[in-house]
């Protein structure tokens, strides 16, 4: 039974320490996975690569066909990976864009793993005060544990009490036990009427009263 | 006169500054020019004006039945529509009324597209809660249909005061509601609602992809047929379209560029080739619009009327009549040719209240009808009106709601 990763990283540069992080993550949590006997498989979706049409999404109303796919990809994997860079205090503004143009009851019992970055340790708690609410709004199911890297985790000057590694470790395991517990999702067309009037279900029963047909 | 298919064009009313000129028109210059407008689409032999209703600034359309009512006094063969009417935060009761005045006003040249609006203060200005636009569309819905087909309406409904022994006036010209098409661009259950009426179903198709219009109307269709109705080839669609044409189509895109570019809905958006690419947007010759809509068919079937956004932007007038001029003499009589080719017999022709009156009355006389001296007192004595049958005036109920289950009340 395969299992299926959506990792979107934030980050703007390239290379980015936002997407060398959201790939530790991924390959901990595919480890991690493997151990409970369960094949995962991961798509990485660059927002750098989608701003343009991020922003023609908010402004004319529909996703062109890439964001589209992307979107697509999120919403029906098992699993989910969100790293941002920390901006300002914060998510940066285009997370919170792709986020935006995410139906907001797409997310609704997602397992999602919260990764962040900034330059210095100091700002490693927006992960709890600013990024863990927008997944609560969305009724997603982050795991307890976010892990935030500063640059200096990248080499000297690195934690060495709890070092990245091992919390890349912890949040890979909570996440994986997150993705292993939760049954397979069954996504529901939203145009079969099944889903829409509930099953078995006739226009009647919209109508109040009368449910005779 | 009956036809295939209507072809004709939709305006939003909105009042946009000329981004070429710097001008923007005056309310009153904007009210005379639809007008104008309107009188020009029947003049190059289209079928359809439809107006669209807002309440609000930059628009102007707050009140689309007076609108339409002068339209009708100056034309004679232009059916008169809406895009949309909200049906949300209207009360059904002044729809029923004010569209069935039109329907007499213009000789039965009237139909509505019902639509939730996309303004989201216009709820609460009208006392209405956004959060019940889906249930208000169906229970409003569902009151102006029993208003307009019979003449003693007892109601009880969650969002209106209930009524007793209601009659609203006038009745529909010869007895016969006009026909109504539902708009929608993402709701399953309004084209599931259009379904179970047997409606029309209406797909703006002018600012998404067709992926999002195609899902609605094949549900539509499955639905029309499941509902008892006909076969799903047999459901009653429209659709909207957006072009601008010029001889050449390079100049149509230099054109109309400044334009898209800042348009209110679009602009500093996608580009104009993006969204050309990604949307029904056609800007180029007359043949490259022929092309593109020609082609509708094939993605969403043979369909009953095809209305183009061509007033809009800040366009001004003699370029908005330029292009009815081009839609009328080059596009929609070589469409009208094509789309009627391999066109199913079993495909219904667009909607009109002549055919939908010989529907009901064959070559008898339709209703005339004429108040008794019951004075408005449709509890105690009769019917409101001559030929109301006796019995339909007294048993008359709810036919949903708290009042369709109840018994022994007071009738």
């Amino acid at each position: 039974m395969t299992r299926r990763i959506a990792v979107v990283s934030a980050g703007l540069s390239n290379p980015s320490s936002t997407r060398m992080l959201a790939d530790r993550l991924a390959s901990a949590t595919v480890g991690e996975l493997r151990e409970r006997g369960i094949e995962a498989t991961v798509d990485v979706i660059e927002l750098r690569d989608l701003a343009h049409d991020i922003t023609n999404n908010l402004l004319a109303g529909f996703a062109p066909p890439a964001l589209e796919d992307a979107l697509n990809r999120v919403v029906s994997a098992d699993g989910l990976i969100a790293v941002t860079p920390i901006f300002s205090t914060s998510y940066s503004g285009l997370f919170k864009s792709f986020i935006d143009v995410i139906d907001p009851d797409a997310l609704a019992g997602m397992p999602v793993l919260i990764g962040a970055n900034a330059g210095t340790a100091r700002h490693s708690l927006a992960i709890d005060y600013a990024i863990r609410p927008l997944f609560a709004y969305l009724h997603a199911e982050p795991v307890p544990t976010g892990v935030f890297a500063a640059s200096s985790d990248w080499g000297a000057q690195a934690d060495d009490v709890k070092p990245l590694a091992s919390r890349i470790e912890r949040g890979a395991r909570e996440l994986a036990e997150s993705i292993a517990r939760r049954e397979q999702q069954e996504v529901l067309d939203p145009f079969d009427p099944d889903a829409f009037l509930g099953e078995g279900r006739s226009f009647g029963h919209l109508l109040g009263g009368l449910a005779s047909d | 006169m009956s036809s295939q298919m209507q072809f004709g064009i939709f305006s939003v009313s909105d009042i946009t500054r000329d981004p070429t000129t710097g001008e923007t028109p005056s309310e009153a210059q904007r009210i005379r020019d639809i007008v104008t407008i309107a009188k020009h689409v029947e003049e190059v032999g289209l079928d359809v004006f439809a107006l669209g209703e807002h309440h609000n600034p930059p628009f102007f359309s707050s009140s689309p039945t007076t609108t339409l009512a002068y339209i009708g006094a100056q034309t004679e063969r232009l059916i008169l529509s809406t895009a949309t009417t909200l049906i949300t935060t209207n009360d059904p009761v002044k729809i029923a009324e004010d569209y069935a005045m039109l329907q007499h006003l213009t000789g039965g040249r009237v139909d509505l597209v019902m639509g939730r609006g996309n303004t989201g203060p216009v709820y609460p200005w009208f006392g209405q809660d956004i959060r019940q636009g889906l249930p208000l569309a169906i229970e409003n819905y569902a009151l102006l249909r029993e208003l307009w087909e019979k003449d003693v309406v007892d109601w009880e409904g969650k969002f209106r005061s209930p009524l007793q022994g209601f009659t609203s006036t006038p009745r529909p010209l010869d007895g016969v509601a006009p026909f109504v098409w539902h708009g929608s661009i993402r709701t399953p259950e309004i084209a599931e609602q259009a379904a179970y009426y047997g409606d029309g179903f209406f797909a703006n198709n002018i600012f998404w992809p067709k992926e999002h219009y195609q899902r609605l109307i094949t549900l539509y269709r499955q639905r029309y047929a499941h509902y008892g109705h006909g076969t799903p080839e047999q459901a009653i669609v429209g659709l909207g379209g957006q072009a601008f044409m010029a001889k050449n189509s390079q100049d149509a895109v230099a054109a109309f560029r400044p334009y898209f570019d800042n348009a209110p809905v679009y602009g500093h958006g996608p580009s104009l080739e993006e969204f050309q690419e990604l949307t029904p947007l056609t800007v180029g010759s007359p043949q490259q619009v022929v092309d593109r809509y020609a082609a509708m068919r094939e993605h969403y079937g043979d369909y009953q009327r095809q209305l183009f956004l061509l007033d809009h932007a800040g366009l001004p007038l003699k370029t908005v009549l330029e292009q009815i001029d081009l839609l009328g003499t080059e596009v929609v009589p070589v469409l009208r040719r094509e789309l009627a080719q391999n066109r199913p017999a079993e495909v219904p022709d667009a909607p009109t209240h002549a055919a939908r009156v010989a529907a009901v009355y064959g070559d008898g006389p339709a209703r005339e009808a004429r108040p008794t001296s019951a004075g408005g007192n449709n509890l105690t004595v009769g019917g409101p009106y001559q030929d109301t049958p006796v019995a339909v005036a007294v048993t008359s109920g709810s036919a949903f709601g708290v009042a369709a289950t109840r018994t022994g009340a007071a009738r």
